[in-house]
């Protein structure tokens, strides 16, 4: 026993410094697409840029070439297949967390009891396993989510917030219904990665509804394939009022992922 | 050079024992190349070539690949051999009016799931089947709906049928005293979601009833039609936490239907991500099994090291999971020379914290004393399941496709297959970490000596036609069926993964052992559910 207390001790602290400051250790975040073409969307190269994205998050829009970090899976087909690629942003990128419907006053779901004890349950609605493996994340030495009162707990009816990642599979609708049903009011749902949100590279077809919101409400979006642990604690952060969530980057805003200049 | 025209005798050897054996009245056809056995079949020949290539030759089922065409149903059933380095491939060609194929579960049971599921599917019968039940498909799918049929609309959702509220799972235990235990399909912390119905009439587990695809997001079917890079992005993410080794085993498919050769540096370059992959996994699998062990301090130890593994993995490739390497022809990502140094160094010392962690694992006997003894497969169940990878080479099966059938670069390294003999929690364990050190030792030879040259081939030219691309997942045997149509288009991709291989299985470990040893024999099988579901 008294071994294992020393290990312990031996390896000291190695939790990030996050929120306090910005973690920038290098490969804790995938990054996303920056310095997009500016000029106009009607150019070859802005043709070659979005038609090299196969998830639709290089669009057009108001003539310039867009990008939504809501649809990104991280292909890096614009970095690696691309020539000239575009940029890419990774150092200190990974304050992703967004409300569905950005620019609207967000209701105030948890009051300040919940600031520093929120517990959480993850559905697993069909996610590929790496999702879920960055959840985990959350609760080891890295990232250590229990010294910012946020606790994982095995069953809905504790739950204060639903973390569903996944594109929402037809066979875990019913189970995902009444997971949601068995949670006490106030009820949080955070979409955990692009399937969550939109169902990703899996759509909507006859086995997946392509997305979270389609079936419950939801209050925030962490986008990323799959959202780096800072990125959901940046979401869980901000659930409870303690950041701001990322407003700039709206499914409706021209400038995409350039926020950390 | 050698092993290779060793192959081809076995293969011509064993081509016309076949062939003499059904009296010449059988068409039997050899690739060299790719270490096939082609064997065209019917339904009166099916049962006992089966048999004989089971019992007398001691090959393995892999996998049964069940095709539609304009006219016929087209059942290939995929063999592996045990010590020789080739698969036989049975091909039976059905017509389409036909719906009753004999089963071959009888003769061997890993066939088991394989059936069902193409049941589910495709609507096929298989007579003599011993258990013909739903496994894909849950009770709100109306009868006679199988979705990878040609004439099934995949966009729209399906009629869901009204599900009758007094259904009960049938419990199999009857005995007084005797309960059923659903665990799932939202249980624990983060678990994916699986149902497990736990019978038993006090503290033991008689029986478990695994139930699985709550995950099926059906990619197989909406893979079809698709064009080849669409589909790369589905093989690579229906299960993250071994994408690389599934986008291997999808694009050599691909390589081996467009005749596409792979630069030398760019079959180097797969085997030191797959490693990487490898070696992450099982720091991800042992840190699962300390926790399941409660051992709060190893946990967080295996904890630091996966985080390690996973930013290395960001730091060299850009994504922690290795998504987005893989294009047919080669990888997308060279690594320069002191990046090699860097990850060479990076490996070697996360494993010897690794070797540190579990020398003291191995000194813990409240550790040991919930792994020894614990979940046992022997040697026989695990032949008789088909079991792959890592929990069958803990049950004494030695076999690893990197060296039966070697893809990329893998004839070219050196290293061993660890394997044990007890069949239980620890010897998964002792598996999962002398593979981990293979795998560090992988990287550590290959990377200061990586060939010189291109990553990727330089052009691809789609062409029609039907391969089996193959790879050592982390959890063992994944094999990629892609067939390419006239347009460039997937016509049928089918997925046999380890998971789902490995979970067909899994009742035998769980059975006769306490409640609480349950999350232990889980962990220390580590499969993953996206994986098996699909």
């Amino acid at each position: 026993m008294w071994k294992w207390v020393w290990e312990g001790l031996r390896t000291g602290i190695v939790t990030t410094a996050y929120p306090a400051r910005e973690e920038t250790a290098s490969g804790v975040s995938p990054g996303f697409p920056a310095g997009l073409p500016r000029n106009f969307a009607a150019s070859e190269q802005a043709e070659a840029v979005v038609s090299c994205c196969p998830s639709g998050a290089l669009g057009r829009e108001d003539g310039q070439v867009s990008f939504h970090e809501q649809r990104c899976i991280h292909c890096y087909r614009c970095l690696r297949q691309l020539t000239p690629p575009l940029e890419w942003h990774r150092q200190g990128n990974y304050e992703w967390a967004v409300p569905p419907h950005p620019g609207t006053e967000r209701e105030k779901k948890f009051g300040k009891s919940f600031r520093r004890s929120l517990h959480l349950r993850v559905i697993d609605a069909g996610a590929c396993g790496a999702c879920l493996s960055e959840i985990e994340q959350l609760n080891k030495p890295y990232y250590n989510m229990h010294r910012l009162g946020f606790f994982l707990t095995p069953t809905p009816r504790d739950a204060d917030v639903l973390l569903v990642a996944g594109p929402v599979t037809d066979h875990m609708r019913l189970a995902l219904l009444k997971a949601y049903e068995a949670m006490p009011a106030p009820k949080g749902v955070l979409a955990l990665g692009t399937c969550a949100i939109s169902g990703g590279i899996f759509g909507s077809s006859f086995a997946s509804l392509g997305g979270v919101s389609g079936l419950i409400p939801v209050d925030i979006l962490v986008p990323g394939c799959p959202p780096p642990p800072l990125a959901i604690l940046h979401a869980l952060l901000s659930i409870v009022g303690r950041v701001q969530p990322n407003m700039g980057a709206t499914a409706a805003s021209p400038q995409g992922g350039k926020r950390h200049d | 050079m050698t092993q290779h025209s060793s192959n081809n005798v076995i293969l011509v050897d064993l081509s016309e024992t076949i062939a003499k054996r059904w009296h010449w009245q059988i068409n039997v056809s050899i690739n060299a190349q790719l270490s096939e056995c082609y064997v065209e079949c019917d339904r009166n020949n099916l049962l006992e070539l089966c048999r004989w290539l089971i019992y007398d030759m001691e090959y393995d089922f892999a996998s049964l690949i069940v095709e539609e065409t304009a006219e016929d149903w087209l059942l290939r059933y995929i063999f592996y051999g045990e010590p020789a380095i080739e698969q036989v491939q049975l091909c039976m060609r059905l017509n389409k009016t036909e719906k009753a194929v004999p089963s071959i579960s009888r003769i061997i049971h890993a066939a088991d799931w394989h059936e069902r599921e193409a049941r589910d599917l495709f609507g096929l019968v298989f007579e003599g089947h011993p258990r013909l039940v739903n496994i894909v498909l849950h009770e709100e799918w109306p009868e006679e709906v199988h979705p990878l049929r040609k004439d099934f609309d995949a966009t729209k959702p399906y009629p869901h049928r009204q599900v009758d509220p007094s259904w009960r799972p049938h419990s199999f235990v009857q005995a007084p005293g005797a309960f059923m235990m659903p665990i799932g399909p939202v249980y624990a912390d983060v678990a994916e979601s699986a149902l497990f119905l736990l019978e038993s009439v006090g503290e033991d587990v008689i029986r478990t009833t695994p139930r699985f695809f709550y995950k099926f997001r059906g990619v197989e079917k909406i893979a079809e039609g698709q064009p080849i890079d669409r589909v790369l992005l589905l093989a690579e993410r229906f299960s993250g936490t071994s994408a690389f080794a599934h986008s291997l085993a999808f694009c050599q498919a691909v390589e081996t239907i467009c005749q596409v050769e792979v630069p030398p540096r760019a079959k180097a370059l797969r085997v030191v991500f797959a490693e990487l992959e490898r070696f992450r996994h099982h720091l991800a699998a042992i840190a699962g099994i300390c926790n399941s062990t409660a051992l709060a301090v190893a946990t967080s130890q295996a904890g630091i090291l996966e985080e390690e593994a996973l930013r290395l993995s960001c730091s060299l490739t850009g994504h922690r999971y290795l998504f987005g390497l893989n294009i047919p022809g080669g990888v997308s990502v060279d690594l320069s020379h002191r990046q090699c140094e860097a990850f060479s160094y990076g490996v070697q010392a996360l494993f010897h914290k690794l070797e540190r962690l579990f020398d003291m694992l191995c000194y813990s006997s409240s550790f040991l004393d919930r792994l020894e003894e614990v979940g046992m497969v022997s040697k026989e169940q695990a032949r008789s399941y088909g079991l792959v990878g890592p929990i069958a080479r803990a049950s004494g099966i030695a076999r690893d496709l990197r060296k039966v059938l070697p893809y990329a670069a893998y004839a070219e390294v050196s290293f061993e297959v660890p394997s044990e003999d007890e069949g239980d929690g620890y010897a998964r364990l002792r598996v999962l970490f002398r593979e981990a050190e293979q795998s560090m030792k992988i990287l550590r030879g290959l990377l200061p000596a990586l060939p010189e040259g291109e990553a990727t081939a330089p052009h691809v030219v789609v062409k029609p036609g039907g391969a089996l691309g193959w790879a050592e997942a982390p959890r063992g045997v994944t094999s990629h069926w892609v067939r390419i149509d006239e347009e460039g288009r997937v016509a049928r991709y089918h997925l046999t993964t380890p998971s789902f291989t490995n979970w067909h299985g899994f009742h035998l470990a769980a059975e006769d052992f306490a409640y609480q040893d349950f999350p232990i024999i889980m962990a220390t099988f580590g499969l993953s559910n996206a994986e098996c579901d699909r």
